[in-house]
């Protein structure tokens, strides 16, 4: 397997537009012969069915939700960032570049972070034309924030709505072309296999959800958007369907996994109540800008009240840390104080896995109107689980699993290793490196989905028309009895534990010993507990019901068995990261003070994994990364 | 400490859209008052596929009441008995040991069930699809800030754009009526100076496609806007009523097509 990574030559603010004129075009007229399939219909995968559609291409999409509206970007509250500088305080497309390589720990590829602070301009204008409704200030024009950590403020955002007003933004632009016969959308549908032949990708494999019928769809390329693969830990932010089949299935066909070890832990979400959690709940780190985030100093404290702990007795360790970031450190730096200050014992709440976060200094400062005006629905959310009312008494909040980093490798054109198939969206590995900065991941599934892909997927189809494939090429054959087969395997199994009480166990290995800290020993154990929990998993799943009907249990054992196969794939590269970096803590490289020691003489590169059979061990390829236009340096936040 | 629970669940089981359905009783044991209703619904599955048997298929996702997807009518009340709380973020302190509950599909023709719990809303779909939508090709917009928008629309746009369309309203009408739906929509897009070109043929063909699914016509019950679990408010259907009122006054035979060389 070869890595090129495809990146034009030229200076990097020349880059795009060079490549825009040196990519081919399909004909206005031809474009109708081509068909795309598009998996996914969230920003991403939305977008770029829309903006296909718009181009003239015959596009399918397919969703397992009932509707294409329902995609997880809906959840996304915080905002979406962009190089408008319309605060004229120093924000520009070099510094948002800047400011993403930086954050993602110098482990991202230059050129395509550059790409996404140049489209980032673009999205604002279109998601504003279509009639997102982002916040405005009284004079009509847009409001801005600072968010997650960055020096400008370059947020846009939406209430606490932002992933649902920019989905349905891109949802309306989809339904209009599902209506004007451009788009056929494919609800209740998930992809089962990749369709390869003579080494391209030429279609997918679906079970309807509702008939159980298993389908083959050809197509010239296929796009896969369908998010990150985070529900490997069982409990996480992402919504219970969120899965990783699509892009393991990928894998498996040939595409290399990019850094699956990276994956981010958000530092402010709703902590666990117990063994009936089904999912975890975040809270925007917006709250981050009013909020200030402490424990107490000392241990025998963590029993009493908050309000009973008195000021001097309360460690705002943020502000200690970091002083000129404070509570706005990123995601990955606040949530590792959070482990170590509750590994100490100072953690508050249930099981002692919490820290407070207090909003009586800002309710002082601005009133509780203007935070109610700023926060309301997110108090109102927190208030509804917790039964606690965060106006009177500080948040509880936690760290959890959020996103992941990893992802499909793919290059400069956003197509995999394997030709035709193309990764959009949190499904590839390509512009957040080892970190990705607060709302920076509604920036990339639209940058791909309205702005790249567009223009890349001309480039191959021009040069890639391939016969028709016959609904009964073998190779179409083999992929529908291969999904069969597998669905009829785990029916068969006939145990007595539940596919949930597999994905728990898997959970639990993973956030111990893969979660926001790693260790060589730890990571080793995973590695042989997971193949064991595997084992069990085939000769002791239940799964009730047949292949023919709406049935859940066989969806979520489908997913369960494919996590189980990528977790282990997870533990392996985060075993032979030796270097910290991002969200990848390996508790042996560190400095004196526990800061993320990177190891870039040895690691500045992007770990591409290929599959080579069935209880085989997989390659680790290596991309070298470039840093020609940002220095590397220590990421410092104090 | 808040103490467990058992209580007796009414379910409305259907194998799938053509067989006849019927409610069950089942048994919610030791539920904890932290779960939330479908984490509930969660451990009382766990125990049926134990048992071997046909688990309660529900309609879920994000958990975080943004999707829309999870639909249940809880003791008749769409969503449960909690106000602008969806089914996922209601939670069991809600309920009290001993409790007989029952739960049921969204009811209306236009949401035909396809097992259990779970219905097709694909009608919202197709509405949307008629004419939700402001034309807006990628790559055809002007500067974000070239269009000022007065901070009191723009906020009322929000307002209404909140829906979920999850189709708690619909559920919630006696008439199985969309309106609450439509007319979120319809003002979101029709509040904005974007929203302007198409604002009456938009109405007119949502409308239209919202007829066409049979969903029931409003006769102002309200029950929609109670449900609604965003609080969408009903001053959406008076403004829908006065664009389609104009949109069909102002309607011309549709000019035949000049886009010829």
């Amino acid at each position: 397997m070869e890595l090129n990574a495809n990146i034009p030559d030229g200076p990097i603010e020349q880059k795009w537009d060079k490549h825009r004129f040196d990519m081919k075009l399909v004909n206005p007229a031809n474009k109708r012969k081509y068909k795309v399939i598009v998996v996914g219909s969230g920003l991403a995968g939305a977008a770029a069915a829309a903006s296909m559609g718009e181009l003239g291409y015959e596009v399918e999409c397919f969703c397992y939700q009932d509707s294409p509206r329902r995609a997880h970007s809906i959840a996304a509250q915080g905002g979406i960032n962009a190089a408008k500088n319309y605060r004229n305080d120093g924000d520009s497309v070099q510094r948002l570049f800047y400011d993403t390589v930086k954050g993602g720990d110098f482990r991202a590829r230059e050129a395509n972070v550059y790409r996404l602070a140049q489209v980032s301009v673009n999205i604002i204008d279109q998601c504003v034309a279509q009639g997102v409704p982002f916040a405005r200030e009284y004079g009509g024009l847009l409001d801005n924030r600072s968010f997650g950590g960055a020096q400008v403020s370059r947020t846009f955002y939406a209430r606490g709505q932002t992933g649902q007003q920019l989905l349905l933004g891109a949802y309306q632009a989809l339904e209009r072309q599902i209506g004007l016969g451009t788009v056929k959308m494919h609800t209740r549908h998930e992809m089962q296999e990749l369709i390869v032949i003579d080494g391209k990708a030429r279609g997918i494999v679906t079970r309807d959800m509702v008939t159980g019928e298993i389908e083959s769809h050809l197509a010239d390329a296929v796009c896969l958007a369908t998010g990150g693969y985070g529900n490997a830990f069982y409990l996480a932010t992402y919504a219970k369907g969120c899965n990783g089949t699509a892009i393991w299935r990928a894998y498996k066909k040939g595409a290399a996994f990019g850094n699956p070890c990276y994956t981010q832990i958000h530092p402010t979400c709703i902590p666990v109540t117990g063994d009936h959690q089904s999912k975890l709940t975040l809270m925007s780190e917006s709250l981050r800008n009013d909020g200030r985030v402490w424990v107490p100093k000392k241990a025998e404290d963590c029993g009493k009240k908050p309000g009973d702990i008195k000021e001097e007795d309360r460690d705002y360790y943020l502000e200690r840390k970091y002083p000129s970031y404070g509570n706005l450190a990123p995601r990955d730096i606040s949530s590792r104080a959070a482990k170590q200050v509750c590994d100490e014992g100072r953690g508050v709440g249930p099981g002692g896995r919490g820290v407070y976060l207090d909003f009586k200094d800002a309710i002082a400062r601005l009133g509780k109107a203007k935070i109610e005006e700023k926060y309301g629905n997110l108090f109102e959310m927190y208030e509804r689980i917790t039964d606690e009312n965060p106006y009177a008494t500080p948040m509880r909040i936690y760290p959890a699993v959020h996103y992941t980093m990893g992802g499909l490798w793919v290059d400069y054109n956003l197509m995999s290793t394997v030709p035709g198939l193309f990764v959009l969206g949190e499904a590839n590995f390509s512009d957040h490196g080892a970190n990705r900065l607060g709302a920076s991941a509604l920036m990339q599934g639209l940058a791909d989905g309205y702005f790249v892909i567009p223009y890349t997927i001309g480039n191959y189809l021009a040069a890639n028309k391939g016969a028709k494939v016959a609904a009964d090429h073998p190779d179409v054959k083999a992929a529908e009895a291969a999904t069969k087969e597998r669905n009829a395997r785990l029916l068969a199994v006939n145990g007595k534990e539940t596919p949930t009480y597999f994905h728990r166990e898997l959970g639990k290995i993973l956030w111990e010993h893969c979660g926001m800290a790693r260790n060589e020993a730890g990571l080793k154990k995973a590695l042989q507990l997971i193949p064991e929990l595997r084992a069990r998993f085939w000769k002791e799943v239940r799964v009730v019901g047949t292949g023919d009907e709406l049935n859940q249990s066989l969806e979520l054992a489908g997913r369960v068995a494919d996590f189980m196969e990528l977790g282990e794939l997870m533990c392996l590269d985060a075993l032979e990261r030796r270097e910290s970096c991002g969200g990848h803590f390996r508790e042996e490289w560190q400095t004196e003070d526990g800061e993320a020691q990177r190891d870039d003489e040895n690691f500045a590169h992007v770990a591409a994994w290929e599959y080579t059979g069935e209880g085989k061990a997989p390659i680790r390829h290596v991309e070298a990364l470039a840093f020609e236009n940002v220095h590397l340096a220590t990421r410092s936040y104090k | 400490m808040s103490h467990d629970m058992n209580l007796t669940l009414q379910v409305w089981r259907q194998k799938n859209a053509k067989a006849e359905g019927g409610f069950q009783t089942i048994k919610a044991q030791a539920i904890s008052p932290d779960m939330s209703f479908l984490e509930m619904l969660d451990v009382v599955n766990e125990e049926i596929i134990k048992d071997g048997k046909d688990p309660i298929a529900f309609d879920h996702d994000c958990r975080e009441g943004i999707c829309g997807t999870c639909s249940m009518v809880i003791n008749g009340r769409p969503h449960g008995p909690k106000e602008r709380t969806t089914a996922c973020q209601l939670h069991m302190r809600s309920f009290k040991d001993g409790d007989a509950i029952a739960i049921e599909p969204w009811r209306a023709k236009a949401f035909p069930v396809q097992k259990d719990l779970v219905v097709d809303r694909g009608a919202f779909d197709r509405i949307i699809a008629a004419g939700g939508f402001i034309s807006a090709p990628t790559g055809t917009a002007q500067d974000a800030n070239g269009l000022p928008i007065a901070k009191e629309n723009a906020d009322l746009a929000m307002d209404a754009a909140a829906c979920i369309g999850c189709g708690a309203c619909v559920a919630a009408c006696p008439n199985a009526s969309a309106m609450l739906f439509v007319s979120a929509k319809v003002s979101h897009l029709g509040l904005l100076p974007q929203g302007q070109p198409e604002r009456f043929i938009r109405v007119r063909d949502m409308v239209a496609q919202m007829d066409a699914e049979e969903f029931g016509t409003c006769t102002n019950h309200g029950e929609c806007e109670a449900a609604c679990p965003k609080g969408i408010s009903l001053e959406n259907i008076a403004r829908m009523n006065r664009d389609y009122l104009k949109g069909k006054l102002i309607e011309r035979p549709a000019v035949a097509g000049g886009g010829g060389v």
